[in-house]
């Protein structure tokens, strides 16, 4: 599975890539801001994405909302600081799918990605498959 | 400053080092910094701005540092290497969001974390806002932090009800 992990810290990529090895997830790519993410989500096509909040250049939820626009299925976790009930629902209302706050465990991150992952598959099952014209 | 406004970074320091580090943290007793005195040899820097305005710093010695990074980041990293300030800067941006998450009735934002290296440098802060230290002891030695913000709503309701009485 292809997996994009978009924080302006190395640090935090780092703990994050650990959980996502030991969860067998090692088709990762990084990126250290929105901007860098929109260049390089579109090649990389990725099918989950994990996406801090505050950063340089372009933050995570312009960047949410920028991919939203062209693609409206891949699942985002949004992996952040912004702990407000109010943040939360403008992350979920600009098309996040699933919120840890940091700090978080590796447990809570491994749960809420494996969560994320089954909604996505569900969502993807019970559509109705494209017909001929 | 009102206790509304440091009870929260206690409980954020506390929650981040046990979450992320399984390291403890007694609280001492928090003072008022004397003057603009120089913090210790790295600081991470948060600013605020909102309904509350100012910044919080992370201070710490550098073997200190060194320590907490070591711990956090699972390796060790020498004092002024980009992944060192990296991880600094990572740990007063947890503390920080985790802190303004528990202002209540209040809106804020925090922008990205600032590091400093050097020692006894000093970190200048608003002149009319006091900095409160909070001293953090861990088995990794001291963490202080350094908070330095205002209220901008109580100020401006303050300076509305001495109006009305003018």
């Amino acid at each position: 599975m292809r997996i994009l992990l978009v924080d302006d810290s190395k640090t935090m990529r780092n703990i994050q890539k650990a959980v996502l090895a030991q969860l067998g997830h090692t088709d990762v790519l990084e990126a250290c801001d929105g901007q860098d993410a929109l260049s390089k989500a579109p090649a990389f096509k990725p099918e989950l994405m994990l996406v801090d909040w505050n950063m340089p250049n372009m933050d995570g939820l312009t960047f949410v909302k920028t991919w939203r626009q062209q693609n409206k299925s891949t699942p985002i976790i949004m992996v952040t600081t912004e702990a407000e009930k109010s943040r939360v629902i403008e992350a979920i209302k600009a098309g996040v799918n699933n919120y840890v706050v940091k700090p978080f465990t590796p447990d809570l991150l491994s749960q809420r990605i494996q969560e994320t992952l089954q909604r996505a598959a569900a969502q993807a099952a019970a559509q109705p498959a494209p017909t001929a014209a | 400053m009102d206790a509304m406004y440091i009870k929260p970074f206690i409980a954020s320091i506390s929650n981040v080092f046990s979450t992320m580090m399984q390291l403890p943290v007694k609280v001492g007793e928090p003072f008022v910094k004397p003057g603009e005195g120089p913090s210790s040899d790295v600081s991470g820097i948060i600013g605020m701005s909102g309904d509350v305005i100012g910044s919080v710093v992370l201070s710490f010695s550098n073997p200190t540092a060194e320590n907490i990074v070591a711990l956090f980041c699972g390796q060790k990293y020498a004092a002024g290497s980009p992944d060192f300030a990296d991880a600094i800067g990572e740990l007063v941006n947890m503390v920080s969001g985790g802190a303004k998450a528990l202002f209540k009735d209040r809106k804020v934002s925090i922008s990205c974390p600032s590091v400093v290296l050097g020692a006894n440098h000093i970190v200048a802060k608003q002149s009319d806002v006091p900095t409160v230290v909070i001293p953090c002891v861990t088995d990794c030695g001291t963490v202080n932090i350094e908070v330095s913000i205002k209220d901008t709503r109580a100020a401006a309701a303050n300076a509305a009800g001495a109006a009305a009485k003018a």
